[in-house]
């Protein structure tokens, strides 16, 4: 090779990625938020004491004090124990409704992508689902079956799968069109390794960002369910349920609506900012970097 | 030209600053020219030279990310780098235009022509009327020598050619007669007939409307066509600068004389000794696009029409035409990403055309790809070793003996043999052509198709890349298809050549004597059309 080619330099690695995306403040908050909520959630049992339900009829209604820091509800129980143990379910279901989703999502969106003859059908299929009301699909599934954390998953995953789908699917239309994908075929490498390794992580950018907004949503829904009385047995406290109990009393008491209602939309809130600094961090179209270099 | 003493643009010791962090820090550095009346100065560089940024100073259209941090840009005597916004933007359109390089996406794909070009004038005139804003867009379409503009002007950019939507945004850029024209790479992205015609309205237009050019290309073949001075840059620095004749013929900077060298010729390879067994042979190929709108009308769009032809061991064809022709359809024919209507494709005894499934998939091997845009064609997350030996590790080669033959390739293609480690984004385009062209050979095919695999690269790192042909064709030998729309390319590395014209083949012959000896009209006509055939037969004007 000659000296102009050799002259060639390397753009310069960018900062790494996690920092950057918590130089946003906003960001970093919410990420700061999401993991004392998450710990004091897996936690529960060591920040509440020992006998987190118990009714004391006595104690009805207390407005918060050293006993209840976020008061009593009508049976007397400790509001401050029933909102952290409600956070681990309705995060454990917004985990599992996110991965699930994902999963499925990704499958049919990566067939529907690349195989073309099955597109229409399943992208026919995904608008029948999405015409359906996720709320009320979620209330049939579980009165039919009965309120189990894996019913309810499923009953809020259904409706997220063709979001998923939809967008994976965009995605592999254009990347099926790369150069690299076509020297993949040419060279003879069976269709899903071309799936897996060539395509699939050009998705995984957008997937993330959409998964966090899946996750926020699951969680409200699950707290609908809960709030309608369709969702966990009321013995189970979730956000929802709280909310529910506190509803018929919030007159006399309203703390025992405002902890838990407050935990659940500053949760929502600080995913959804994450979901939004993930976007505008992974969409290489509104990358700092990606501008200049262009 | 008595009267335009004064330049129309001066630039005078620009600067402009990069953001923190990239490889230098300044992207233009001390960069002053002057642009007179009826004059076109050409500013040319590879990519990287800083030449794209200066016309974007120029039209105070940089980069949010860019800031000029010294110099000064003065039009016909009125310094823009001190103007207000409001000022540039009567500036721009008014005083100055810009010819972009794609005329596709530079046009509004939902608005007619016509009144994209009266717009323009709306905008900056508003005191016109409907009727005289109408019959000065068609006075205009017919400057820029669009048949028939009454009809024309109702039409939407995807109903014309490249070449007429070209000479659309030309007549919007000179619709308010502007002092100054800038145009970024105009030609670059036509074929090389409409290129000629274009470069030539550029000449008449000077002289009619009195006004300046500032063309930006990296094609020595248009500076020695059009130029009335060129500026060469490099590394946002102006290495030399001169009238074309001074610059092409005795160019006194290295870089410019390297640059010089590095331009394609005709240069012809020595006679290929003829065989009898062909490695790839093609009879009466068709392949047919149909499309069908929703009223069940159905066209019908002939892509290769009965192409027949073979190529001996060791022996490279060209394939040459203009955009259109059905050179990049046969490419995809030839690698079954298309399946063709009727016709056979053997390789090694084998009907390729019949194949389907698992044995297509095994076959494949046979047959490898390089392609044109080096920065699509690797996948940009995994590491060059990994795309390197998949498809022999997919065709049952170990991986140990995979890796070893990997590294082998890449001394053989130029590289270090640690290159394997890392990732495309830190090659360069050229270098990244040449794992490529190291993928394919991994594979160890019995035929090569290679499509555009220098044009999307700069002059010398295309020179440099066709010479690495050369060597590997010594070294160990394969036969290949080579699709170019550039003939002195095609000159330079094919033992024969084949003419497409919409989807026929119209000549095909030795290499030496289809470019000496024309037979069909069409050759002729493409040969004239080659860029940088000495100076200038329009001067006359």
């Amino acid at each position: 090779m000659t000296a102009i080619e050799q002259e060639y330099v390397p753009p310069v690695r960018p900062q790494s990625f996690i920092r950057r995306l918590f130089s946003s403040r906003p960001v970093a908050i919410s990420a700061a938020i999401l993991i004392v909520i998450v710990l004091v959630s897996v936690f529960a049992g060591i920040v509440t004491g020992s006998q987190p339900f118990q009714i004391r009829p006595r104690m009805r209604l207390h407005a918060p004090n050293a006993m209840f820091r976020f008061g009593s509800d009508a049976l007397g129980r400790d509001v401050f124990s029933l909102v952290l143990f409600g956070g681990r379910l309705s995060l454990l279901v917004g985990f599992f409704v996110a991965l699930v989703s994902a999963v499925f999502g990704t499958l049919l969106g990566l067939i529907a992508g690349y195989f073309r003859i099955i597109d229409g059908v399943v992208m026919r299929i995904m608008d029948g689902i999405m015409a359906i009301p996720g709320v009320l699909f979620a209330v049939a599934l579980v009165s039919l079956v009965g309120p189990r954390l894996g019913t309810i998953v499923a009953a809020i995953s259904f409706s997220e799968i063709p979001r998923v789908t939809r967008l994976v699917r965009s995605v592999v239309l254009t990347v099926r069109e790369e150069a690299y994908v076509k020297a993949a075929e040419s060279m003879g490498i069976p269709t899903p390794l071309v799936l897996f390794r060539h395509i699939l992580p050009s998705c995984i950018a957008p997937l993330i960002v959409q998964t966090t907004y899946i996750f926020a949503a699951a969680i409200l829904l699950e707290a609908v369910l809960g709030f309608l009385g369709v969702g966990f047995p009321p013995d189970i406290p979730t956000w929802g349920n709280v909310l529910a109990e506190g509803r018929a009393v919030f007159q006399r008491g309203p703390w025992t609506i405002i902890a838990p209602g407050l935990f659940l939309a500053v949760t929502v809130m600080a995913v959804n900012i994450l979901g939004d600094g993930l976007r505008d961090r992974l969409d290489p179209k509104l990358s700092r970097n990606a501008k200049v270099a262009a | 030209m008595n009267m335009s003493l004064a330049p129309i643009l001066e630039v005078q010791n620009l600067s402009v600053a990069l953001p923190a962090g990239l490889d230098r820090r300044l992207a233009v550095d001390g960069v002053g020219f002057e642009v007179h009346r009826r004059q076109i100065v050409c500013l040319i560089g590879e990519s990287g030279s800083g030449k794209s940024v200066t016309a974007s100073a120029v039209m105070s259209l940089l980069d949010k990310a860019l800031t000029i941090s010294g110099g000064k840009i003065v039009l016909d005597g009125e310094a823009i780098t001190e103007a207000t916004a409001e000022r540039l933007c009567e500036l721009r359109g008014d005083r100055m235009a810009m010819v972009f390089q794609e005329p596709l996406t530079a046009l509004n794909p939902v608005m007619r022509v016509g009144q994209q070009i009266a717009e323009v004038l709306q905008i900056h005139k508003p005191q016109m009327s409907a009727d005289a804003v109408e019959a000065r867009v068609i006075e205009l379409m017919t400057d820029v020598r669009l048949p028939n503009p009454a009809l024309l002007m109702r039409s939407y950019p995807h109903q014309i050619s490249g070449g007429q939507r070209q000479r659309i945004m030309i007549a919007m850029a000179l619709a308010l007669e502007p002092a100054l024209i800038i145009a970024d790479e105009p030609t670059t992205a036509l074929d090389v007939t409409t290129q000629a015609q274009i470069l030539r309205l550029f000449r008449e237009l000077l002289t009619k409307h009195d006004s300046g050019i500032l063309l930006i290309t990296h094609d020595f073949g248009v500076v020695s066509d059009v130029a009335d001075r060129v500026v060469v840059m490099r590394h946002g620095k102006v290495v030399e600068s001169g009238s074309p004749q001074q610059v092409l013929t005795a160019p006194s900077h290295d870089y410019t004389k390297a640059l010089i060298d590095a331009v394609p010729k005709f240069r012809f390879r020595p006679e290929f000794p003829a065989s009898e067994k062909p490695v790839l042979d093609v009879r009466d190929l068709t392949l047919v696009y149909r499309s069908s709108s929703l009223f069940g009308s159905k066209r019908e769009t002939r892509a290769l029409d009965h192409v027949s032809f073979s190529v001996a061991a060791g022996e490279t064809l060209g394939i040459v035409g203009e955009s259109g022709s059905g050179k990049t359809s046969l490419g995809k024919c030839l690698l079954r990403f298309e399946t063709a209507e009727s016709g056979e494709i053997f390789v090694a005894d084998k009907n390729l055309a019949t194949l389907s499934g698992e044995a297509l998939r095994h076959f494949r091997r046979n047959i490898q790809m390089i392609f044109q845009d080096p920065y699509k064609s690797l996948n940009p997350r995994r590491r060059v070793g990994a795309s390197l030996i998949e498809g022999p590790v997919q065709h049952g080669t170990s991986r140990a003996d995979a890796i070893e033959r990997a590294s082998e390739l890449m001394e053989l293609v130029g590289l270090k043999r640690d290159a394997l480690d890392r990732f495309p984004h830190e090659f360069s385009g050229g270098q990244r052509q040449r794992i490529c062209i190291a993928r394919a050979l991994a594979m160890e095919p019995a035929i090569i198709i290679a499509d555009e695999p220098v044009s999307a690269l700069d002059v010398s790192v295309q020179a440099q890349v066709l010479k690495l042909f050369e060597e590997l064709r010594r070294k160990i030998g394969f036969s290949m298809v080579f699709i170019t729309h550039d003939l002195r390319i095609a000159s330079n590395i094919c033992d024969r050549v084949a003419v497409m014209q919409r989807g026929k083949i119209v000549e095909i012959g030795p290499t030496e004597q289809l470019f000496c000896r024309p037979a069909h009209d069409y050759t002729r006509e493409l040969l004239a059309a080659t860029p940088g055939q000495g100076p200038r037969s329009e001067r006359a004007l």
